[in-house]
């Protein structure tokens, strides 16, 4: 099998345990209230340790570019109410025009 | 089709159209990744397995990209692993919302990405099973189609994603989504120092595990009594 292969093979089954374990371990028991405590919470830190990876990493690299103005007009918007779409759009807009107009 | 749109109530409508909207905002990653597959010798076809079969952007692009620099299948198995250990973490969000039957689990679990989980996340109680549903089959949609276009048509076309802002709009769909959750000490205190702690941890630890040492931030939930375990 080549290396793509290989990868391939290895990748899916191993991406597949970490995502089924916890909800196959659990099969239909509910959380016990110390853990759906946490639970409630993790979404949270979860998606804002997204938000930043995303918008501020590049590997092991912290990298400030024209992510960081799509944000910023993101948080904006939201702050004014915007609905999700507008959003999403002010945000692409604001870093492809501050690529534009010569950041990276 | 706007027979079973037409019964949905208005909520799950808003929810489908968050779920088309981040599925859209995808399709240029994939595109993305199918380049990468160009590039690392992979073809069409097993880029399609990639995108449908592994089915986690993080982790496709971490693999690939390491056998695209000449690194070996194991090299580039651990990148991809790493960078999906947060499943772990997100599967004890997930398992709260899933039905019963084990089948159904099991297919579940397989739809489980950043998406799905945060559109899932951001819907009232009762809809958040519809919405990881939505969210996760909408960009099973669109992410395995936009690789094989990217493998096969798009050889030349560097920094699509960046000339396009395409790589804001990720992390804006997870801020919105969790925007209506950033209500009260709590909740902003969580945000707060995950936000920190993966400030801090990026440069230090590979790429993949800040995001689940922020998770450790929840654990701040639990020193709170009587917490109200109803995220809006």
């Amino acid at each position: 099998m080549s290396a793509g292969a290989v990868t391939l093979v290895a990748l899916a089954v191993a991406v597949y345990l970490l995502k089924a374990t916890v909800p196959l371990v659990l099969a239909g028991r509910t959380l016990p209230p110390v853990l759906l405590r946490v639970a409630s919470m993790l979404p949270v830190a979860l998606l804002s340790a997204l938000v930043v990876t995303s918008t501020v990493a590049e590997g092991r690299n912290l990298v400030l570019d024209a992510r960081v103005v799509g944000i910023a007009v993101a948080g904006v918007a939201l702050w004014r109410r915007a609905g999700f779409v507008t959003v999403v759009v002010l945000a692409a807009l604001a870093t492809a025009l501050s690529r534009a107009l010569g950041g990276g | 089709m706007s027979g079973i749109v037409g019964r949905l109530d208005a909520e799950q409508r808003r929810i489908l159209g968050k779920a088309a909207t981040v599925a859209v905002s995808v399709a240029p990653f994939g595109l993305a990744f199918g380049v990468l597959c160009g590039k690392a010798g992979i073809p069409p076809w097993m880029c399609l397995l990639y995108s449908t079969l592994v089915f986690t952007g993080g982790s496709q692009f971490a693999a690939v990209g390491v056998l695209a620099d000449g690194g070996t299948p194991q090299a580039a198995v651990v990148a991809g692993i790493l960078l999906a250990t947060r499943f772990v973490v997100f599967g004890v969000v997930l398992g709260d919302w899933l039905p019963p039957q084990r089948w159904k689990r099991v297919l579940a679990a397989h739809l489980l990405i950043d998406e799905s989980m945060a559109i899932g996340a951001a819907a009232p109680r009762e809809h958040r099973w519809f919405g990881f549903l939505a969210g996760g089959l909408a960009v099973y949609t669109v992410w395995p189609i936009a690789s094989v276009v990217g493998a096969i048509a798009l050889g030349g076309s560097p920094g699509l994603v960046e000339r396009l802002g395409i790589d804001a709009t990720i992390p804006a769909a997870f801020l919105a989504l969790i925007w209506p959750a950033l209500r009260g000490r709590d909740a902003l205190a969580v945000a707060a120092l995950a936000a920190l702690i993966t400030v801090v941890l990026v440069p230090v630890l590979p790429p993949g595990l800040p995001v689940i040492a922020a998770g450790a931030a929840a654990m701040l939930a639990l020193r709170t009594p009587g917490v109200d375990g109803e995220p809006p």
